[in-house]
């Protein structure tokens, strides 16, 4: 019996604090989230609430505003994730080719996830600003002094969703596209040299040798980046509270939109916000630690 | 291992010393009295430029006024309150709430009132002979339920346009008068266009569309029917609205094109360079132009076509919070708010005019004179962007509505979608 304690006991002591913070901190207070996702809550008054089931959800659901701010949340998930896949995956594959001054490179596509997505939206917001012609400024302004005016655009302010978003999300590829690299970088210098050489000896084409031998190998890695871009742009509020504040009808995800409610002291709605997305994340990494787990325990 | 720990130790023993002594501060500043804090807390957005000298004019008149008191100042910076709202949300949620809190006077309180944060201060407006010194008419428009819970310190006017004589003179019109109503005034637009000004309205994002789009319903729909669009009396849906929010998008057409992206003081900027001709902004642009050195001759002002009879008025007051601290000390402040003196004080620095009818012109710059003398003869309506006629809720799917309507121009959607946000709280 006290054999037993000793192996298990001192990793349970110094497990417990985690648990015990995780528990409260992050379990309780969703689970107090949900519960109070099902009140009528929905000003900042004290006291008892009725429970109203799920009727909090079924007016979210019933309302454009939130319907709105889903299908920009989906439009921007898409856009953020191809186009920061796109530029790691090529930095990576050019510095993997081996240029002078590689670490200089490395360095400059890594800095921007250094700054805070608030401070870089800011900065941002001034760049993407939509007058044209004459008046251009920010990027439209570049454009018009190197005499590319084909390519300025109003950015978020008008057109289709697509356009709206996929400025928005610019900003946010910009910041994470070296983070990117280094994940593939990383996973190209991973693979060993024999590989390509018995490739090589074997005829393959540098296109096939990518194509067939190292890309497979960086699916792992590939994975790894969906995951963490994916949670990162479901959560995304800073970046957009910056560029267009926060009431801009065209530019509004859920994030935003719990923002909005809580301000107004309607808990139990923004608490029902909150659930959604929680539940948005959850599809996208539940079956993703899953899928570790059981890759672990076969290794 | 060891260091660490002796280190641990030293820490927490330091953290401890610190908790004692700011006991001891607080103890000190009790001043040995049994009987109560001293102290009032101040809460305000009131952190720089002509909005901090002007709490500090009413502080100076609290210090003789209420000596037995001490002005504790809690001041939080940024987003023109949207910051201070938060962690005064905080306080207020963990039952800690400052000795009096600065709100925009009228439906914003709602919230407050709701949420049973805030009490009744009638009884106040008796005691201090408020209700003889206000006019009527505002304590119309605070009044909830029959019953007052704030004391405004200022007023402002929002439906002011200001203009740049300059660039009116290209389609040679008057500066000094007003168009005649809305439609008077898009005429006038087209000929600033066709004289080559792009965008002859300078307009910028968020509230600014909001208080353009209540200047329009009020000249159209008139004082009394614009009073009844937030009271419930006048019905969202009719034609009148409609044919307000057509001209309301005649009016978009007319600004520049990076309106989502700017601020009111950018759009300001482009009537004071040449770029625009008019734009529309609360009387705080007065202060604004005094501080960025632009000339009185450089600009005029009026009323916004077609409402030269009406006042659309919005105010910060102050409250007294439910269970307190000190609610003694509170009034005392509230009383400073709503006295004579303190409204001099406070109003001559911030650029506003005081909510008092007896205060003596003489004291003030010359737009505040203007504006004092309509504040008086004018009908006062309330303004939904400021929180006058509207809560933060409404508000809040209001200005999501504009921006929508900003790229979509979709009338029909518009004048549901404000009449939904009506309907909430």
């Amino acid at each position: 019996m006290h054999g037993r304690i000793r192996t298990w006991g001192p990793g349970a002591l110094v497990l417990l604090p985690t648990v015990l913070l995780l528990g409260y901190f992050v379990y309780g207070l969703i689970a107090w989230s949900f519960n109070t996702s099902l009140t009528d809550r929905h000003t900042a008054r004290k006291g008892p609430a009725n429970y109203v089931g799920f009727e909090n959800y079924g007016n979210l659901f019933g309302e454009d505003r939130f319907l709105n701010s889903l299908k920009n949340l989906g439009v921007l998930t898409v856009a953020f994730i191809v186009g920061t896949l796109i530029f790691g995956l090529l930095w990576a594959l050019l510095l993997e080719k081996g240029v002078p001054g590689e670490s200089i490179f490395r360095s400059v596509y890594l800095f921007p996830m250094a700054i805070s997505m608030i401070a870089s939206g800011v900065v941002w917001g001034w760049l993407l600003n939509p007058s044209q012609g004459e008046d251009a400024r920010g990027l439209n302004r570049l454009f018009e002094i190197l005499h590319l005016s084909f390519l300025e655009n109003p950015w978020w302010t008008a057109g289709s969703r697509w356009t709206t978003m996929a400025s928005i999300a610019m900003p946010a590829v910009w910041q994470l596209s070296g983070y990117i690299m280094a994940l593939f970088l990383a996973g190209f210098r991973g693979i060993p040299p024999e590989l390509r050489e018995a490739a090589r000896v074997d005829g393959a084409s540098e296109f096939k040798l990518y194509r067939y031998v190292l890309f497979p190998q960086l699916s792992p890695i590939a994975l790894s980046a969906l995951i963490i871009l994916g949670h990162m742009s479901l959560k995304l509020f800073d970046l957009i509270y910056a560029i267009t504040g926060p009431n801009q009808f065209r530019t509004e995800v859920p994030a935003i939109y719990m923002w909005n409610t809580l301000l107004r002291s309607d808990m139990a709605k923004s608490a029902a916000i909150a659930i959604v997305m929680l539940a948005v994340v959850a599809v996208l990494v539940i079956p993703y630690v899953a899928y570790t787990v059981r890759q672990e325990s076969e290794e | 291992m060891r260091g660490g720990l002796s280190k641990t130790l030293a820490l927490v023993g330091a953290a401890g010393l610190l908790a004692v002594s700011a006991c001891g501060n607080s103890d000190d500043s009790g001043g040995g009295d049994s009987s109560a804090n001293k102290d009032v807390t101040v809460f305000t957005w009131w952190a720089d430029g002509g909005e901090k000298a002007g709490l500090d004019g009413m502080v100076s008149v609290f210090g003789t006024e209420c000596k037995d008191y001490k002005f504790v100042n809690s001041a939080v910076a940024g987003g023109a309150g949207a910051n201070a709202k938060q962690v005064l949300a905080n306080d207020l949620q963990a039952g800690k709430p400052p000795s009096t809190f600065q709100a925009h006077a009228g439906a914003e309180l709602k919230d407050y009132i709701n949420a049973g944060q805030v009490d009744d201060v009638s009884q106040l407006y008796k005691d201090y002979g408020l209700d003889k010194a206000f006019p009527q008419n505002l304590i119309d428009n605070l009044t909830v339920d029959g019953k007052i819970y704030s004391i405004p310190a200022n007023i402002h006017r929002a439906n002011v346009v200001w203009t740049n004589p300059t660039v009116l003179k290209k389609a040679n019109i008057d500066a000094t008068k007003a168009p005649a109503n809305v439609d008077a005034w898009i005429a006038d637009l087209t000929k600033l266009k066709a004289a080559g000004v792009a965008a002859p309205l300078g307009l910028s994002k968020g509230f600014a569309q909001e208080m353009l789009v209540e200047t329009t319903l009020l000249a159209e729909l008139g004082p009394d029917k614009f009073k009844g669009l937030w009271d419930g009396k006048t019905d969202w849906a009719g034609a009148d609205v409609t044919a307000a929010l057509n001209k309301y998008k005649t009016l978009l057409s007319f600004s520049n094109a990076d309106r989502e992206a700017i601020d009111w003081s950018d759009s300001l900027g482009y009537v004071n360079a040449g770029k625009a001709g008019y734009t529309l902004m609360g009387d705080w642009v007065a202060a604004q132009q005094l501080a960025n050195k632009v000339p009185e001759t450089a600009y005029t002002y009026w009323p916004a076509p077609g409402t030269g009879d009406s006042f659309q008025f919005l105010a910060d007051s102050f409250t007294l919070p439910t269970n307190g601290a000190d609610p003694d000390g509170a009034k005392c402040w509230l009383k400073t708010v709503g006295s004579a003196e303190g409204q001099k004080a406070f109003n001559t620095k911030k650029g506003s005019i005081p909510a008092r009818s007896d205060a003596d012109p003489a004291d003030y710059p010359k737009y505040q004179q203007s504006a004092m003398a309509d504040w008086k003869k004018d009908t006062i309506v309330p303004s939904c962007a400021h929180g006058a006629a509207c809560t933060a809720g409404q508000n809040n799917d209001i200005l999501s509505a504009l921006s929508q309507f900003s790229g979509s121009q979709d009338v029909a959607k518009l004048q549901t979608a404000l009449g939904t946000a009506m309907k909430t709280s």
